[in-house]
């Protein structure tokens, strides 16, 4: 095994029993990176330098015992986060040279944690996409077969965990853009409860909606990274003033006795037979460790991708009204007037998606359709967050596939957008309720591709996500495959 | 039709965007495809249902009105497209 291929915990027994360098580490890294980021594009920028200089402060620091959670240990940041000093694109060609003055929350507290960073992956135009296809700076490829898509719209950061071009990556999810990806590269994904991390510093997609968190090579790596990440921060006002317990206590419990609801609506008409032939193996599994699980209904589970491509392009629309050409980003020369200049800005600097979701939100903001779509979407929206309120009365833990198929091909959806979106259809219902969810591997397709399992909690459950999520990985007794690249 | 062409050019100008002839049919016939799909909204009956803004019921969160840290200037303008001196410049505003 290579040091690259490590996971955080056996990296960290390695720099402390000093049988392994930071700078070893990174160098085994950017080795890798060298030898297959052509094919992947996992990133749109790479930090080598700061990456050699981080391996080099981390060293002295561990010789003076000096240790912190992530001390030495290589990361790499969704392209969404700003870095000050570190171009922050977004995926876009609107903020292409956008170099953030500050630090988002998260990416301070990995820094204070010891964390290295590798560079800034590739995402979908501002998180609008499921495939890391409509990024300004081309697709990214899945590992597991280059001629599929990663999912998206964090696809550069599942990928790099995936093909080892990092130890563990930072994503953000707005509808599943943790949980899908994950899925589809083989790796684990989380999403915390809406106001767990801070989302200062985090470019806005859909207020509402956004959240931060890990994509890991296991549910213990997940636990370190939430540790370092989660808890209030005084400068985002959506962020909650709560107790942030140590998740890695959760994962050496047992989950005899628990009750699991598997939701009849998320083994749909159109779910791929391997998909549904996984998962329902992974029930197995779990009810073998002691727990119960039952048949539960989620009955609006049918209206949340309407509900939601209705909210997210809504919030959307007023977030990147914001980019006018005139503070930061690209600007259009030679325009007649100032109105000519937002236009013209606005409409080279942005991509399809990005600018069809700008319209469908701007529609349903304007005057006259207001109420019979933003208001009725967010009425619907309450309504589907009562029905998991009342599988929770009864349920410690919600189970379902993360996505109703393996990876699909580059190009096979990008005409078709309704056909795009229902790819996110097992995953949006966790943001419109505010939940907490994880996608682990749960095995293979026949031709080779991961296959994810989702779990769901309560609001601020994140532990139990770990418990469950722990207690499968290890005795799920899946084969243990990496990418051949 | 839940849109017609002439709305999407409204509404482009609302979000101050323009399109191509070509992308205008385009962005009408996938918009309509989306809002068609949303029609099953209207299934369901929401009457007296709250709307819900955010997840997880936040009250205002206050500060103490106190001077905190800044930018600077130079830092302020350093990704403007056309600073001049300590200002944004950008094309003339009145006729």
């Amino acid at each position: 095994m290579e040091l690259n291929q490590l996971t955080i915990h056996e990296l960290q027994n390695r720099l402390r029993a000093g049988e392994a360098t930071a700078l070893e580490i990174v160098q085994a890294l950017f080795k890798r990176i060298e030898t297959v980021e052509s094919r992947l594009k996992a990133y749109i920028s790479l930090m080598k330098e700061d990456a050699f200089e981080g391996a080099i402060r981390a060293d002295e620091a561990i010789k003076k015992g000096d240790i912190n959670p992530l001390t030495g240990i290589p990361i790499a940041l969704k392209d969404i986060y700003c870095t000050k000093g570190v171009r922050t694109t977004c995926g876009s060609r609107i903020l292409h040279n956008y170099i953030p003055p500050y630090n988002a929350t998260v990416v301070e507290k990995l820094q204070q944690a010891g964390a290295i960073f590798t560079g800034k992956t590739n995402m979908d135009e501002f998180a609008m996409g499921s495939s890391t296809e409509t990024s300004f700076f081309g697709a990214t490829r899945n590992p597991w077969d280059p001629e599929r898509i990663p999912g998206g719209s964090s696809g550069g950061s599942a990928v790099a965990v995936a093909a080892d071009e990092c130890i563990a990556a930072l994503g953000s999810d707005t509808g599943g853009s943790i949980r899908q990806p994950a899925a589809l590269c083989g790796v684990v994904g989380m999403k915390p409860t809406y106001g767990r991390v801070s989302r200062f510093g985090l470019i806005a997609f859909a207020s509402s909606l956004d959240q931060i968190g890990p994509f890991t090579k296991d549910v213990e790596d997940c636990a370190i990274i939430m540790n370092c990440i989660a808890g209030y921060d005084p400068k985002e006002s959506t962020s909650v003033p709560a107790d942030v317990p140590d998740y890695r206590d959760f994962l050496s419990r047992d989950i005899k006795g628990w009750t699991i609801g598997v939701p009849k609506e998320y083994f749909i008409e159109g779910i791929d037979p391997e998909v549904e032939q996984a998962v329902r193996q992974a029930i197995k599994v779990v009810e073998g460790l002691g727990a119960k699980t039952r048949d539960v209904s989620l009955p609006r589970t049918k209206y949340c991708l309407a509900v939601y491509y209705i909210v997210a392009p809504a919030e959307a629309s007023s977030n990147l009204a914001r980019y006018d050409g005139i503070k930061y980003g690209y600007r259009t020369p030679d325009s007649l007037d100032l109105l000519d200049m937002y236009k013209k800005s606005r409409s080279d600097g942005f991509g399809a998606e990005v600018k069809r979701r700008i319209m469908l939100g701007t529609y349903a903001l304007s005057s006259g359709y207001y109420d019979a779509y933003y208001k009725k979407a967010s009425q619907v929206r309450a309504l589907i967050k009562q029905d998991f309120d009342e599988v929770f009365r009864t349920c410690d833990i919600i189970l379902t596939p993360t996505t109703p198929t393996p990876a699909f091909k580059l190009g096979e959806k990008t005409d078709d957008p309704l056909q795009m979106y229902l790819s996110d259809i097992l995953t949006i219902s966790a943001n419109l309720a505010g939940i907490p969810g994880i996608s682990v591997p749960c095995g293979f397709s026949g031709s080779g591709l991961p296959i994810g399992l989702q779990f769901l909690a309560s609001h601020f459950e994140e532990g139990k996500l770990m418990q469950i999520a722990s207690a499968y990985e290890k005795n799920a007794n899946l084969e243990k495959r990496r990418p051949h690249l | 039709m839940k849109i017609t062409k002439k709305e999407v050019e409204y509404v482009a100008h609302l979000a101050r965007l323009e399109f191509a002839e070509e992308e205008k049919e385009k962005f009408t016939s996938q918009l309509n495809d989306i809002l068609m799909y949303m029609e099953m909204l209207n299934q369901i009956d929401t009457a007296g249902v709250e709307p819900m803004s955010h997840a997880i019921a936040q009250k205002n969160a206050f500060r103490e009105d106190s001077i905190g840290e800044s930018l600077d200037n130079e830092a302020a303008l350093a990704n403007a497209p056309d600073p001049r001196g300590d200002f944004f410049r950008v094309p003339k505003v009145i006729e």
